[in-house]
């Protein structure tokens, strides 16, 4: 019998997933969801780190197309990157299984948004499950997988945050599953999505959901925890935690699978409660469709699909409580490490007075005191279109100033059709690209990217070197500078690049103070084997 | 298979800065605290922690938890690292919790300053009913080789502190 294990909810998907057989999984890093693939990987699963999430998705339907199971791992906003991927994957179908393992982060507790996956949910058709705590989150990777397999469609299991980084007891089903043997069958009407077959696929998706709906009525992940009065709550996620906590008398309808909803259960639990709720987190998505449904539950308050929930903040909404919620103190806020090869770049930036289009990574700490030198952050990769747009239109004195600020990961993630831009479509004045190679993923804990010649388990790769990348793509001017040790050098090149109406890119490298160490204890043996260095 | 705790739910939150080893040590009390057949939850919010930002952990202990993050003034231990954020959480403590505060230690008394998260969960240690050995076991299975005796020091250092915590 297996032990009962105390795991946070990423390690029990990576338990999960090991348990039911998956063959391989995808993923690119992403607060709260980047502990799952490393776990994975330590349990002795396949898995790797793609370029972004799109590319890991399509790896991911590619080992599904092979007749065996694969998950793909991110946070939220990876999803918007996959999202081509996931819309059309749901009118081919699987041949084995694929899971969206997808990490909400309500209260933007490291993200640039809010936004709640589910809609995807409804957009593409897939359905989506919903685990609240660590069992769940081990149980319900296992049911993800097995849904998939049996109505060959992928399938969304959306963490959240608290899911995701909260340790708890799982106690793991001995029935580990024996996982098909890859094989290749032939389908070309059911994955060539030309509108042709596109059509019949569309109606066929539809039938699916029409059927796992059915199923979610009677056989789905949902229960009823009885209570004594007359209070129902529908609930979903950890959501349910804070709903049973905050009113131990009610009685709660606990929904696992959010999409398709099983209606009937639901009006059905409803129809003699004489105070409902509906306590979720992030956007009023079972309500509406709830409501939609006929259903006569309220919305809640428009602040409470902001920010994550918690105890108090339910039985503000039990309780009809509108008075001012408290400002949650706020704590001290990160800042870059001291002596991090970012600032000493942002040190000549500020300098000049540029105006620097930036990107997500640990470098967008500079937008913060006493650095305060990054005007914009959008998404992955935008530095380098927004940097470019803002070149276009503002007068020359003001464009001259306009530099993109791109981290390596970021760079390969999405960086690289924004070069393919600037080649093709260069402003007047030209541009200045600045790619910040700290050699490492840094702000999701120092994980390995395409430029560090190592894979996700930091075992030696081919690498992709970042200058001669740009340099084939037509960019004129590639300089590569350790912004530490040729800081008046960088200073220099940059004061240059501003002035010319030509194109320039400076790969500034200098690894990140926290992942040196890792750096260098893996590039040792190589040294030792090749007698080369693996350093360059 | 243990049996397991019948107790009421117990709250602790470890509060500090990154980089003073707060995920570390509330992963070494929620593993004792598991192994002595509670239910636990250990909840902390990653992502930033490691660049001297704020960062905390809640530990819930008992029967059977459900939330994972302790409400506000329901905390009976809080365990402090950096003196600076004991404002914005003393809200969190319970009337007659117990505040067990960095300063209370001799800095110099401690093998390495490195260890005062240890140290910390030395001085909790007086007041729950756990065998020292689970303690050292638990703490030995945290620490690669080179570091475990030094942290068993330190919580041995927190555990005799003739000053445990400071009721409020
Ligand atoms: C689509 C998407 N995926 C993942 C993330 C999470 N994330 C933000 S920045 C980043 C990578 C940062 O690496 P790099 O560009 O090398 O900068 P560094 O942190 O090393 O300075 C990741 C994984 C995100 N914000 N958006
Ligand atoms: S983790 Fe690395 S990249 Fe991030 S702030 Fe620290 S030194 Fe800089």
């Amino acid at each position: 019998m297996s032990h009962r294990q105390l795991l946070s909810g990423n390690e029990a998907v990576a338990l999960g997933a090991l348990h039911v057989g998956c063959a391989r999984g995808t993923g690119y890093p992403g607060t709260p969801s980047t502990e799952i693939l490393e776990r994975f990987d330590e349990l002795g699963g396949e898995a790797e780190w793609a370029p972004n999430e799109k590319v890991a998705a399509e790896v991911a339907l590619g080992v599904a197309f092979a007749g065996v199971r694969a998950m793909v791992t991110m946070k939220h906003v990876g999803l918007n990157v996959a999202a081509d991927v996931l819309f059309t994957s749901a009118y081919s179908g699987v041949q084995g299984a694929l899971v969206f393992v997808v990490a909400d982060d309500p209260g933007l507790a490291s993200s640039q948004d809010e936004q709640d996956t589910r809609r995807y949910g409804i957009a593409a058709g897939v359905p989506i499950i919903e685990p609240a705590d660590s069992q769940e989150a081990y149980d319900y990777t296992r049911l993800a997988f097995t849904v998939s397999a049996r109505w060959k469609t992928p399938v969304i299991l959306r963490l959240t945050t608290r899911v995701s980084h909260t340790a708890a007891m799982v106690q793991p089903c001995d029935a580990a599953e024996t996982p098909p043997r890859p094989h290749f069958v032939r389908d070309i009407p059911g994955r060539v999505m030309i509108p042709g077959h596109a059509r019949i696929k569309h109606r066929a998706l539809r039938s699916k959901l029409a059927e796992i709906q059915k199923w979610n009525e009677t056989e789905g992940p949902n229960r009823i925890l009885p209570g004594a009065a007359a209070v129902g709550i529908v609930t979903c996620g950890v959501a349910s935690q804070y709903a049973r906590e905050a009113a131990p008398e009610a009685t709660v309808l606990k929904l696992g699978m959010t999409y398709p909803l099983p209606f009937q259960t639901i009006l059905g639990f409803l129809k003699d409660k004489a105070k409902r709720f509906v306590i979720e987190e992030n956007d009023p998505f079972l309500v509406e469709q709830i409501r939609a449904a006929g259903g006569d539950v309220p919305w809640n308050p428009e602040a409470f699909r902001m920010g994550e929930l918690n105890v108090a903040r339910v039985k503000r909404i039990l309780t009809h409580d509108a008075s001012p919620e408290p400002v949650a103190p706020r704590g001290k806020p990160p800042c870059l490490c001291p002596g991090c090869p970012h600032a000493y770049v942002f040190e000549i930036l500020k300098k000049h007075d540029c105006i620097v289009a930036g990107d997500i990574g640990c470098y967008t700490l500079a937008a913060l005191p006493p650095l305060s030198a990054m005007d914009s952050q959008i998404c992955m990769g935008a530095s380098i279109g927004v940097g470019l747009g803002l070149r276009h239109v503002l007068p020359e004195a003001e464009a001259r100033r306009v530099v993109s600020v791109i981290g390596d990961s970021t760079f390969l993630h999405s960086g690289l059709t924004g070069v393919a831009e600037m080649v093709w479509n260069p402003p007047p004045f030209g541009h200045v690209l600045i790619v910040l190679d700290n050699q490492t993923t840094a702000m999701t804990g120092q994980q390995e990217n395409p430029a560090t010649g190592r894979r996700l388990d930091h075992t030696p790769s081919p690498r992709i070197r970042i200058e001669e990348v740009i340099a084939a793509m037509g960019v004129k001017n590639v300089l590569t500078l350790n912004p530490v040790r040729q800081a008046v050098e960088l200073d220099a090149a940059l004061v240059k690049a501003l002035q010319t109406n030509e194109l320039t890119a400076i790969v500034a490298r200098q690894p990140c103070l926290l992942a040196a160490r890792q750096i260098r204890a893996a590039e040792q043996p190589s040294c030792v084997a090749c007698g080369t260095g693996a350093g360059g | 298979m243990k049996t397991m705790k019948t107790d009421p739910t117990r709250n602790i939150r470890i509060a500090g800065l990154g980089g003073m080893g707060i995920l570390t040590s509330s992963q070494v009390l929620a593993e004792v605290l598991f192994e002595a057949g509670y239910d636990v939850k250990k909840a902390e919010v990653h992502g930033m922690a490691q660049r001297g930002g704020s960062v905390a952990s809640d530990i819930r202990f008992g029967r059977h938890i459900l939330s994972p993050m302790i409400p506000d003034g329901e905390t009976d231990f809080l365990l402090i690292l950096a003196s600076e954020e004991i404002e914005m959480h003393r809200p969190a403590l319970r009337p007659g919790g117990v505040l067990i505060d960095a300063r209370a230690f001799d800095a110099a008394a401690l093998p390495n300053r490195k260890s005062l998260n240890i140290a910390m969960l030395g001085a909790l240690s007086r007041h729950l009913d756990i065998p020292v050995d689970a303690w050292h076991r638990a703490i030995r299975a945290a620490f690669p080789e080179k570091l475990r005796d030094l942290n068993v020091q330190a919580f041995e250092t927190g555990r005799n502190l003739p000053k445990p915590g400071d009721t409020l």
